[in-house]
């Protein structure tokens, strides 16, 4: 049914961002695609992965920017299913393949009714969903549903592929629909936000900003300034005079 | 947007014969449809076999069509699905007047009934499709109010200029067909008018900035792409035509949609002797230039997706 559904829980299963220490390694890709290529919605297909022009179908893409201004940087940003409170790609789904799970808010594709015709990623802003051109249907992120619902695996594991993998912790994996979890407290903190927050889709994940630039050399613990060292005297001070010269 | 020919075809002509029927629909609602046989028959094959071709055209890019008929269940908030319903629901009202009219009998009495039922199908029909386009709200060239009016109008401006033709060759009285037709070519070419304008003039709400949360810190202009060629998205989403083709494709859209058939009303009304074949090519010509407007309407449609590929939805070259 692609009617959102009526009574919620109050679990709001998300990611939040961190693009203040993205690396842009894309081992979150990577491992996505590792994972997710024998999960739930296998395969992830390529088409001529080692041709001229390849292309498959990834969850996670990793975009960098180059954000000019007084406070010029590049930032690194991972792009993938927010799994928003308004989705209008389920809404879209004309079949019901599509849909938005009471309990968690996960957003998910049922490919046994999936008929391809594409709507729903026309109805994305955020380009979450990829149509596998060998399957004929749409795949998506699944918050690696298989894996933080999964009792075959260690605890520390029930994280989804990307957060698993990120070597800098910038990806969290949460409920934030709880006010005291660690992710929605990292949200209050940090000020993080919605991606086009003007589409009116309401994500669920949200990214934390870069910090601001430390440029003063006092912020990162040096020395305020730069101070000349006193002259060394004796046979060193003999010896720099003479290597100096 | 890509532009595909499946899609461009289907609602080209299922437009084109939803507005043929919706118009016999009228003719027997208001009791000036001719009761002639073979008349009958053509138009109701026209009517209906654009439909229907136009149907199944729709179902020719999907990845499963197999399982097209599980379209029609979520009628609930799916435009597409609604469209699915309320096109099978049409063929009722569109069998039943066809029997009616060209068998004659007692569904002839009914006539009358059925023709604004007909009508109203057609109509609903039409706007489901319009509204497929217009309730994504990513596109902002869909996602505005000219949209519906552009699709209703060019579906009653198609279907006029089929009907004219048609009763041109079997040479039935047809009351203001031709005058219907021309009017409807009349406002279909200012609704497209107002639509290029206005969506070319329209400020795009979304941006890279906005897109990425980073317009605080500046100007945001993408550095390195997640990928090396092109995937799905820029394939389906990041379609991209030049902007000369473009003004070309618009002037010739323009020219064979409605001055053309225009023109060849206007000359059938005035050379009499050769208002047969100027008739008859007004409607094909006319069909051949909103083919044209219709793929301009995917390919110069710009989805807010490219944004996060550094594309700006109100840069030409984007």
């Amino acid at each position: 049914m692609t009617s959102l559904p009526q009574t919620r829980g109050n679990a709001r299963l998300g990611l939040v961002i961190d693009l203040d220490v993205c690396v842009g390694c894309h081992a979150c890709a990577v491992n996505c695609k590792e994972w997710n290529t024998g999960g739930v919605a296998a395969p992830l297909t390529d088409l001529e992965p080692y041709g001229a022009d390849p292309d498959g179908v990834w969850f996670n893409r990793i975009h960098s920017y180059e954000v000019s201004g007084e406070d010029a940087r590049t930032v690194h940003f991972p792009r993938s299913c927010l799994h928003c409170e308004e989705p209008a790609c389920v809404t879209v789904c004309p079949t019901g393949a599509s849909y938005k799970r009471a309990e968690d808010g996960i957003v998910l594709v049922n490919e046994d009714l999936c008929i391809g015709c594409k709507l729903c990623s026309w109805a994305c802003p955020y380009g979450a969903r990829e149509y596998d051109l060998d399957a004929g249907v749409m795949k998506k992120c699944t918050l690696c549903i298989d894996r933080i619902y999964n009792e075959h695996l260690d605890e520390a594991a029930r994280v989804p592929a990307c957060v698993a993998t990120c070597p800098t912790s910038a990806r969290h994996f949460g409920d934030l629909g709880d006010p005291d979890s660690k992710v929605s407290q990292l949200v209050r903190e940090r000020g993080g936000y919605d991606l086009m927050p003007e589409m009116g889709y309401k994500p669920t994940n949200k990214y934390l900003p870069p910090r601001p630039r430390r440029r003063d050399a006092a912020a990162v613990g040096a020395p305020a300034a730069l101070e000349p060292l006193p002259q060394a005297g004796g046979l060193l001070g003999l010896i720099d005079r003479l290597l100096s010269g | 947007m890509h532009p595909a020919s499946s899609v461009i075809v289907f609602t080209t002509l299922s437009g084109a014969g939803y507005g043929l029927l919706g118009w016999i629909g009228l003719y027997a609602a208001a009791g000036l449809l001719p009761m002639r046989p073979l008349f009958a028959v053509v138009t109701m094959l026209v009517g209906l076999g654009t439909v229907t071709v136009g149907l199944l055209s729709s179902t020719l890019h999907l990845g499963h069509p197999e399982r097209a008929w599980r379209a029609l269940s979520q009628w609930r908030t799916s435009w597409l699905s609604r469209e699915g319903v309320a096109s099978i629901v049409a063929y009722i009202p569109a069998l039943l007047f066809g029997f009616g009219w060209v068998a004659g009998g007692a569904l002839r009495d009914w006539l009358a009934l059925i023709g604004p039922a007909l009508t109203l199908c057609a109509i609903v029909t039409v706007i489901c499709t319009a509204y497929i386009y217009r309730s994504l709200k990513p596109i902002p060239r869909w996602s505005n109010g000219w949209v519906v009016p552009n699709y209703l109008v060019l579906a009653a401006m198609t279907g006029a200029l089929l009907l004219a033709g048609l009763a041109r060759v079997f040479a039935v009285p047809l009351p203001g067909i031709d005058i219907a037709a021309g009017a409807s070519v009349l406002i279909a070419l200012g609704l497209k008018l107002g639509y290029w304008r206005s969506t070319g003039r329209a400020k795009p709400v979304s941006t890279p900035e906005s897109a990425t949360g980073l317009g605080a810190i500046g100007r945001v202009d993408l550095f390195e792409a997640p990928h090396t060629s092109e995937n799905y998205l820029l394939k389906e989403m990041g379609y991209r035509i030049a902007r000369k083709h473009a003004a070309k494709l618009r002037v010739i859209a323009v020219v064979l949609a409605f001055l053309a058939p225009l023109a060849l009303l206007g000359a059938a009304y005035q050379w009499r002797a050769l208002s047969l074949p100027f008739t008859v090519v007004a409607p094909l010509v006319a069909l051949v230039g909103v083919l044209t407007e219709r793929w301009l309407f995917f390919a110069e449609a710009r989805h807010v997706v490219i944004l996060y590929y550094g594309r700006r939805l109100d840069d030409p070259a984007a």
